[in-house]
């Protein structure tokens, strides 16, 4: 499982109410199925993903999430789940509040645009950074809004969200002492629980 | 004409359930009906593709739409150029595959396939029921559908399917039988009509009932069919199955001949299609099937009993759901089966939902398409799997 997702699991209280939103090919919500007993839906709106999850046995319903999450009731969720998908939707401060409109808590995962391989990338080439976690053109990626850790701290405080957890992820130096210390220089993958 | 023996020896695809025979299956418990009244015994026609297990739990059940019936699947003789109505998705291999499951197909009650319906012999009078059959509802449907699992020896539905106006069945059973399927697939279906598919019924009735030939729905009796009527109502209705990008592909504004009439005469190829399928259809449907059909679509309303609570009539449900919509269908479109689903999700039920990009409108249920196809296949086959293990216990 990738990294972001066992890091999520561990974090997911067993026999809660999750939505997912982009839940990809389904690997989370299976896991947290088996392993916590969690009731919930994927949210996704890609056709092959779609198929992949039903092929796992996971609920899934075609929704594009930038039309917002209108047709679930405010606190129907004990937890809204949103991996690599924050950076990729119009206005990501609507999609927090509708996240925890919806649900109690929120875990969301995005990659860090001020990662120092970015900093260099754009520093040394003068173009904009493309990596492992960010392989796409400037004019063709589906990563419209890229920020960074510092960037969605601020605008948590702006919104009064409330930061419950943060991790830090890094595909070549997983739990490296550098990223714990500056995860906005270090780190490429941030995990934030968050509540209102 | 073919010959017996090259007959014997025509090869029918790979992936057809081939050769198939419709059973009629007579019922002497008499059926309750919503409207009040009941039939006293009555009659099923049946078809069935595959084998059933030995523990019976490999059974599907096949919903047919307005004007279905039971041969969903296969051919009737070898003679026979088309297969049934569903054969693209019924068959080896296919995504109700019958390699797996035992496949249950019907003509509904009141219908005019060999069911008893408005032209059967009404046993009471020894003439044809006519506008004496009484009005059935989905409800009713299901009810008989329910007695003939009986009669299979089916307890438990692996899972019931349906298009449409079956989708509508399908839902239905989910909530009357709870217990007796495990699954259930509602394509391109709605929980209940809008004023507007209403509107459209109702421009159909008023054909039928409005032609001369109706006769107040005894036009057997006069040796005549209120043809016209229900030849208008079939292109009304023909119109609603496809859509506007559809019909453009097909016919765009292409002439029948190279020039223009100036008259009323056959103009353009539209025209000629619409009465095609008109006429074709006049001769060969009962004129007050239709009519009940329509206003069994017309009374659905699974919420009506809960005050108009969808989610919490959906709450009795017990089985897992499969939802399929398609973008371009415009009778029953993808915001009436995202209804569904919505009401599903709030009452907590597991349901997976797939908005299909199709241009082929209502149709589109009927016709082959490749993601279509993808997630009906994948979804039936955990149903399959399902069953596997639930043999091996």
């Amino acid at each position: 499982m990738r990294q972001d997702l066992s890091i999520i699991a561990n974090w997911v209280k067993p026999q809660t109410r999750v939505l997912d939103l982009a839940c990809g090919d389904g690997t989370l919500l299976h896991y947290l199925e088996t392993h916590k007993q969690v009731k919930g839906y994927g949210l996704e709106i890609d056709a092959e993903k779609i198929t992949a999850c039903i092929g796992l046995g996971v609920d899934v319903i075609e929704q594009d999430l930038n039309r917002g999450l209108k047709n679930f009731a405010d606190d129907s969720y004990d937890l809204v789940i949103m991996t690599q998908a924050l950076q990729v939707l119009r206005r990501q401060d609507l999609a927090l509040d509708e996240m925890l409109r919806v649900g109690r808590e929120a875990i969301v995962t995005f990659p860090n645009f001020a990662h120092w391989t970015c900093r260099l990338h754009l520093a040394l080439k003068g173009r904009m950074p493309m990596s492992k976690t960010l392989p796409y053109s400037w004019y063709d990626t589906p990563n419209i809004h890229l920020f960074t850790f510092k960037d969605f701290e601020e605008l948590c405080e702006e919104k009064g969200i409330r930061i419950l957890d943060q991790a830090v992820g890094d595909f070549a130096y997983e739990g490296h002492w550098k990223a714990r210390l500056w995860p906005n220089l270090f780190g490429e993958v941030a995990i934030y629980r968050i509540s209102r | 004409m073919m010959t017996s023996n090259s007959a014997s020896a025509r090869e029918f695809p790979a992936d057809s359930v081939g050769l198939v025979t419709p059973e009629a299956l007579q019922f002497d418990q008499p059926l309750a009906l919503e409207c009040g009244s009941h039939l006293e015994s009555w009659q099923l026609m049946v078809e069935t593709y595959g084998q059933l297990n030995a523990d019976a739990s490999n059974a599907v059940l096949i919903c047919h739409a307005l004007s279905g019936h039971h041969h969903a699947a296969g051919f009737h003789s070898v003679e026979d150029r088309k297969p049934g109505w569903w054969d693209s998705y019924i068959g080896p291999g296919k995504p109700i595959d019958t390699n797996h499951f035992y496949v249950v197909s019907l003509n509904n009650l009141g219908g005019c396939h060999g069911s008893t319906g408005p032209s059967s012999i009404n046993p009471a009078t020894n003439k044809p029921y006519g506008p004496d059959f009484p009005v059935l509802t989905v409800g009713d449907w299901v009810d008989s559908q329910a007695l003939l699992a009986d009669r299979l020896g089916i307890r438990q539905w692996a899972a019931v399917v349906g298009g449409s106006l079956g989708g509508m069945q399908v839902l239905e059973w989910s909530l009357r039988f709870p217990d007796r399927l495990r699954h259930a697939v509602i394509i391109a279906s709605t929980p209940k009509l809008t004023a507007q598919n209403i509107a459209f019924n109702e421009v159909a009735r008023q054909a039928i009932r409005t032609d001369p030939d109706f006769h107040d729905g005894r036009y057997q009796e006069f040796n005549t069919i209120p043809r016209y009527g229900l030849r208008l109502a079939r292109m009304v209705g023909h119109i609603t199955y496809l859509s506007e990008h559809s019909m453009g592909e097909k016919f765009g504004r292409d002439l029948r001949k190279d020039h223009l009439n100036y008259g009323y005469d056959i103009d353009f190829e539209v025209e000629s299609y619409l009465r095609y399928q008109g006429d074709t259809f006049s001769e060969s449907f009962d004129a007050n099937t239709y009519l009940l059909m329509t206003k069994a679509l017309d009374y659905f309303d699974p919420a009506s009993d809960f005050q108009g609570d969808l989610p919490k009539a959906l709450a009795q449900a017990s089985c897992r759901f499969l939802v399929v919509s398609f973008t371009t269908d415009w009778r029953f479109s993808p915001r009436r089966s995202e209804e569904l689903v919505d009401a599903l999700t709030a009452a907590g039920q597991r349901v997976s939902y797939a908005r299909i990009k199709s241009s082929h409108g209502h149709d589109a249920f009927l016709i082959p398409d490749e993601r279509y196809e993808a997630v009906f296949t994948t979804y039936m086959q955990k149903v399959a799997a399902e069953v596997e293990a639930g043999e091996k216990r």
